[in-house]
């Protein structure tokens, strides 16, 4: 838990202070220093056209992250609006919207997201809209469960015979309570979400080979590997997974403080 | 049981349905443009005129729902259309990847779940000790790890390094004849990180289900007749542990999908995902939505398969109750 935090700590503060304060060109070439090992004055090495890695997985981190959070957000708007208006409904439009979950999580993620992009070409957005079209499926099941549970309480029926319309009591009494659980999934997400961006960045789908994700790091690392360079694959790839365990720490301690009920569920 | 799948099989025809129509609307919403994906280069140079009755002859001129229709009556008579990138009928492509994915998935599936019950039954044995903290704490951060990731260190260590293993491809580039020896050492690779990739969530169920099991009643009332460790171990605690797992085995085909996907493309494996990438970079829409609609139906059976193992291995279970 306090390891977790102070990951996530270190990885919100390098993301946020390192590219305005250290006022290196992550992009500036230097021949004279490609694919050296990593040492004291380039820690993680250099990559095939000399540029310091650990710089590049930083700056890679921050489009990941940037990525990530973008379609955490959309998935999560999507899944509580959804969530919510089937269980607030109920009756034939809960059914038809499950419907709709059940069917679109019958087609695989990256496969639906690859093809997304396939379509609409690669790029920054139809990366962050597939990853959320494909993304917000449990949230709605979870956002749903939580309203139906919330209608049968009290209050919502003192608001109901108090005179509150539908959308009133939707609104004001049923998305309050919802929003916690909603904003642990989205947090639960982001990781889901760089790992989705990695993973269509490397297959050559994602974000455009100027934008150094960490996809498209360890994509372009691809050729000093078969050279038996390891640095260039290894560093990124460790970027994905510290932040991943780390928030998904973080998200399970949070998890056990909403409702600790749920102790013996697992984290990931 | 029969029944069961059956009504299965007809809750899957309308999703499957459903699903190819997705797909023919978000194309259809989509820039993109199948003449000059048909036509490639040579569409920049064309008139307008010559355009329009490439148009017509390929039936892009109507709207997606007619195209949609078009393509769903062709394809329940076997006709999928054509690739454009692999130039083969899309039947064709099919017809010739799927079994090497299907050997790839199979061999790799089946090695997660023995090393995962293996592992997960070691973890589950003494919760909190030192194996128990190692195993779970190695599953977490293999669940967090990329699995191309994990593929491309791979090749750098058994195939560049070691040189014990090739690093791609079905067979030697030398070799004329696929040989049931050349695919094994092939497939070594690609299934044993597909294998690593899929592991970690099976060995954390398992040690959750055992673990669980091992406090209960059964458990306890074994001891009590004094039975050996092993036995209520692996008569036991394993078997009621286990149920929870194996329902959850085929929900895992999306999973499976993506880490048969990605491992493809590393290893250079020629199976349907490796088309499937290929596919998607040149836009060749015919063998895409063929693909979308053969992995939904992938999940669908995993699904049916995990009702009816659930049905087999527990007596609790009614079929006519699902």
């Amino acid at each position: 838990m306090r390891i977790s935090l102070a990951l996530v700590g270190v990885t919100a503060l390098a993301v946020l202070l390192v590219p305005p304060l250290v006022r290196l060109d992550q992009q500036a070439v230097d021949l004279g220093a490609k694919l050296l090992s990593p040492s004291w004055s380039h820690p993680f090495g250099t990559d095939d056209l000399g540029r310091d890695l650990l710089l590049r997985c930083v700056y890679g981190l921050r489009v990941s992250l940037l990525v990530g959070v973008a379609a955490a957000l959309a998935a999560t708007v999507i899944g509580t609006a959804v969530g919510a208006t089937a269980g607030a409904l109920g009756g034939w439009a809960d059914r038809a919207l499950m419907r709709v979950v059940d069917t679109v999580s019958s087609v695989p993620h990256l496969l639906l997201g690859i093809f997304i992009v396939a379509v609409f070409r690669p790029g920054v957005w139809p990366v962050v809209v597939s990853v959320a079209l494909t993304h917000w499926l449990s949230t709605a099941r979870i956002v749903r469960a939580e309203v139906l549970s919330l209608r049968s309480r009290p209050y919502i029926d003192a608001a109901v015979s108090g005179g509150a319309s539908r959308w009133r009591v939707a609104v004001r009494h049923l998305l309050p309570g919802v929003l916690p659980q909603a904003a642990l999934a989205a947090v639960l997400m982001v990781p889901h979400a760089m790992w989705h961006e990695s993973a269509l960045s490397f297959l050559g789908l994602g974000l455009p080979t100027h934008m150094a994700s960490l996809g498209n790091l360890i994509q372009s690392a691809r050729g000093s590997l078969l050279a038996g360079q390891w640095w260039p694959t290894l560093f990124p790839g460790l970027f994905i997974i510290v932040p991943t365990l780390a928030i998904a720490g973080l998200a399970g301690a949070w998890r056990e403080r909403i409702n600790p009920r749920r102790r013996s569920e697992l984290m990931l | 049981m029969a029944r069961l799948a059956g009504r299965r099989l007809l809750f899957a025809a309308p999703i499957l349905l459903v699903v190819t129509f997705g797909v023919f609307a978000i194309a259809a919403a989509s820039p993109f443009d199948p003449i000059k994906a048909y036509a490639g280069t040579a569409a920049l140079g064309a008139d307008a005129e010559t355009l329009a009755r490439l148009r017509e002859n390929l039936d892009v001129d109507q709207p997606f729902t007619s195209r949609w229709w078009h393509w769903l009556t062709s394809a329940l008579g076997g006709d999928l259309g054509q690739s454009s990138v692999l130039r083969q009928p899309v039947a064709q492509v099919i017809g010739e990847r799927l079994v090497r994915s299907s050997l790839l998935c199979a061999v790799a599936f089946l090695v997660a779940v023995l090393t995962g019950t293996v592992l997960g039954v070691l973890a589950a044995r003494r919760p909190g000790s030192v194996l128990d903290r190692l195993v779970t704490s190695l599953a977490y951060s293999l669940e967090a790890a990329p699995v191309f990731w994990l593929a491309l260190l791979a090749v750098w260590l058994f195939a560049l390094q070691l040189g014990v293993l090739p690093a791609g491809g079905l067979t030697d580039t030398a070799s004329e004849q696929v040989t049931p020896g050349q695919v094994a050492s092939h497939l070594v690779l690609p299934a044993g990180v597909l294998a690593v990739s899929q592991l970690p969530w099976f060995t954390l169920y398992v040690r959750q289900g055992v673990g669980d099991a091992l406090a209960e009643d059964p458990v306890r009332g074994a001891r009590a007749r004094g039975l050996s460790e092993r036995t209520v171990l692996l008569g036991h605690a394993l078997r009621s542990g286990l149920l929870p797992v194996l329902t959850l085995v085929g929900s895992r085909v999306p999973e499976l999908i993506t880490g048969a996907l990605l491992v493809e493309s590393v290893f250079s494996w020629p199976g349907i995902a490796a088309a499937t990438v290929q596919a998607a970079t040149a836009v060749d829409f015919p063998l895409l939505a063929a693909l979308t609609t053969l992995a939904t139906a992938a999940v669908l059976v995993g699904n049916l398969l995990a009702d009816l193992l659930y049905g087999l291995f527990d007596p609790r279970v009614k079929f006519s109750d699902m």
